[in-house]
């Protein structure tokens, strides 16, 4: 149901040179730029913007891959992300002592992630048994009755006051949450999870998953299992979902339902929207977009002579009119502008060459 | 029901033990050692009764949303704005005329008029492209809710019914027997009664309209095959405006009473929205009868969670959707396929 195709055909031939050759311009420029940025910028431009960025564009890039790779919009991507950080607080440390069991970083970490591994198989085996748009409304269902839960549950996810001074740990004498630090390993692992999503959409598995997408039947008649094969998406873009989660969890040094809620949910969809769901970069683009959006609406709607509190009508009226006049989001403009610019404008033809 | 009897005599077994058992709890007089386990009758009543009016609450913000996924296929998330809309412009009517039943109809009009926009500007563009409805839907709501935050403000409002509807009303039924060996008749609020015979007669009327009438007809068979109607020269878009203002209409007329019953605040939508959402998973998309079954057992599983096992109450509920779903994805009465 989701009509986005990866475009495969852009990633060049790969026959010859070495494989520094073979990387794209484009990506020696952005990783320079995003190496150096921190010397220009200010610490809350690194901390705040960027670092948000990067974490709001992990959990939309696992959203991106299950909808954009399998065909299936999930709507609790935030809520494994928030599960990821709950369970980091719960086995690492926290201010709320009665709770917190204090495990090193190295046991709470990989059980937090197994755990939410776990949670999201568990959700991805219940949500691929419907499809299009019960899949929407029924992990709609599941992230609000994760965030209910953990408003509800005092024993082990502490109420409505969640659990705060949740920190990462101070490896190799640095402290992980100073904005320098705190910028380099959010980029990391940004980096990290885009390499993984592009590497596994050319991967075998994640050819037969965009087989699954497009043709179902088909795929179950060459002898593929679709069930698992989704299910296996699910389990996969939870794992990435906690990666984020983590990180967002740290970010604020705080994790409690206000961060896993209806409207953070419904959040992670419009930045994978915005960005775009047919590419990987889509989602970080997004995420930025949003960002900026969210940070700068006050200022901007103050400066206009508006009131300040009704940023969210700005970025709700932004979002509506990005999928309104352009479904694909900012990719699909720039596509579609890559290919008006690559169009005769008397015969109406392809040109055959790429201007841009 | 002669037929499923026959078909799963093991069901209807359960369910009529279910039932029985039912019917003595509310009936009986609680023997001492019950009261001692699962506490005081009056507590399990009132549990009773707040769920099955909270169903019939359910019932009508989800059988709009139910009708028009069901003939339509549009996906319409921005249902609960709806419902909070109606809400808000019930309790100003109420609060400007005095006139608690002039809110009814006002609201229906307006939110249904508001339906009909949605139908011709968004959704007639949109037809059979899930993933934009839902975006555009939300993008709405999101929108909408922020309107409405401006517009009425962030208080909580709760509209009051008139004199002769408030208070509560002596029912026949008997919590407990004094020492003195006189008999204690439970209490109940007569605008939750009212409300919930009137949730009733809307439901019988609509299931009676869709199964008696030449436009429930053109309904029924515009869910079965849309191509096949419009081809015998249905007028179909008609029909289709006309569903999506009464769905949209009792999701407004349900904001009233959700006003009247609760309160009418921000965060409303997003409640009810889910609350549908759920419903009609449970139930089965697109089926009135469905939606009254889903409405009920969610509203009940809601109000007893909450009584007797406080921080899980929501776990029932989500228990609930994922049992249907894992025996029965299509919903209780939903259709195969």
């Amino acid at each position: 149901m989701v009509d986005v195709t990866p475009d495969l055909a852009r990633s060049r031939p790969r026959n010859g040179g070495t494989w520094v050759e073979r990387v794209p311009p484009a990506y020696w420029v952005l990783s320079v730029l995003l190496l150096v940025i921190p010397a220009f910028v200010s610490p809350f431009v690194m901390f705040q913007i960027m670092g948000w960025t990067f974490i709001l564009g992990i959990i939309s890039l696992s959203l991106m891959f299950l909808a954009g790779y399998g065909g299936m919009v999930s709507l609790a991507q935030m809520a494994f992300a928030g599960f990821a950080g709950y369970m980091m607080a719960i086995f690492g440390d926290s201010a709320i002592a009665t709770i917190s069991q204090g495990w090193p970083w190295w046991i709470a970490i990989p059980l937090a992630l197994l755990l939410t591994t776990l949670f999201a198989t568990l959700v991805g085996w219940l949500a691929v048994r419907t499809e299009g748009i019960y899949t929407i409304m029924i992990t709609l269902a599941i992230a609000a009755a994760f965030f209910y839960f953990t408003r509800q549950n005092y024993d082990l996810f502490n109420g409505f006051q969640g659990f705060n001074s949740v920190l990462p740990p101070q490896l190799f004498g640095v402290d992980w949450r100073g904005p320098y630090a705190f910028y380099y390993l959010t980029l990391g692992f940004a980096v990290l999870a885009y390499a993984l999503v592009l590497y596994i959409s050319r991967a075998p598995f994640g050819l037969s998953l965009q087989g699954v997408r497009d043709n179902p039947r088909r795929m179950a008649a060459l002898g593929y299992n679709v069930t698992a094969h989704r299910v296996a998406a699910y389990a996969f873009a939870g794992c990435l979902a906690g990666v984020g989660g983590i990180l967002l969890t740290w970010q604020s040094s705080q994790i409690s339902p206000g961060t896993v809620g209806i409207g953070p949910a419904i959040d992670i969809l419009i930045i994978a929207v915005i960005g775009g769901l047919r590419h990987p970069i889509g989602p970080f683009i997004g995420a930025f977009i949003y960002v900026i959006l969210k940070t700068f609406a006050v200022d901007f709607l103050l400066s206009l002579g508006l009131a300040g509190e009704r940023f969210q009508l700005v970025i709700g009226l932004g979002f509506l009119v990005i999928v309104f006049f352009s479904p694909d989001g900012v990719l699909g403009l720039w596509e579609k502008l890559r290919a008006s610019r690559n169009r005769d404008p008397l015969t109406g033809q392809d040109r055959g060459r790429d201007p841009l | 029901m002669r037929r499923f009897a026959n078909t799963h005599p093991v069901w209807t077994a359960l369910i009529a033990l279910v039932v029985v058992i039912l019917l003595w709890l509310i009936f009986a007089i609680w023997p001492p050692g019950l009261v001692d386990v699962i506490g005081r009758k009056k507590v399990f009543l009132a549990a009773l009764f707040n769920g099955i009016t909270l169903g019939g609450l359910y019932f009508l913000v989800a059988s709009g949303f139910t009708l028009i996924f069901g003939l339509m296929r549009n996906v319409n998330l921005a249902h609960g704005t709806l419902y909070l809309l109606g809400g808000y412009i019930g309790f100003h009517t109420a609060d400007i005329t005095g006139y608690w039943l002039l809110a009814f109809p006002v609201a229906f009009v307006v939110v249904g008029f508001c339906g009909v926009l949605l139908q011709v500007l968004v959704f007639r563009r949109m037809e059979g492209q899930d993933l934009r409805q839902t975006l555009v839907t939300i993008g709405i709501s999101i929108v909408m809710a922020d309107l409405m935050l401006w517009g009425f403000g962030g208080d909580f409002f709760n509209i009051s019914p008139p004199s002769w509807l408030s208070g509560p009303v002596e029912t026949f039924l008997v919590t407990t027997v004094k020492r003195s060996g006189d008999l204690v008749y439970m209490k109940y609020p007569m605008v939750r009664i009212v409300i919930f015979i009137a949730a009733v007669v809307v439901g019988v009327a609509m299931w009676l309209a869709l199964n008696r009438t030449r436009i429930g007809m053109m309904i029924r068979a515009g869910v079965d095959d849309r191509d096949m109607l419009q081809a015998t020269g249905a007028r179909i878009q008609i029909v289709f405006v006309g569903v999506f203002a009464f769905g949209a209409g009792l999701a407004g007329i349900a904001g009233v009473v959700g006003g009247t019953f609760q309160s009418v605040a921000p965060g409303e939508d997003i409640r009810f929205l889910l609350a549908s959402l759920v419903v009609v998973i449970v139930g089965g998309m697109g089926s009135i009868p469905g939606a009254a079954l889903g409405a009920l057992l969610i509203g009940l599983a809601e109000q007893f969670g909450s009584v007797y096992f406080p921080t899980y109450a929501v776990v029932l509920t989500f228990l609930i959707m994922v049992v249907v779903l894992a025996f029965r994805p299509q919903g209780l009465m939903g259709s195969e396929g």
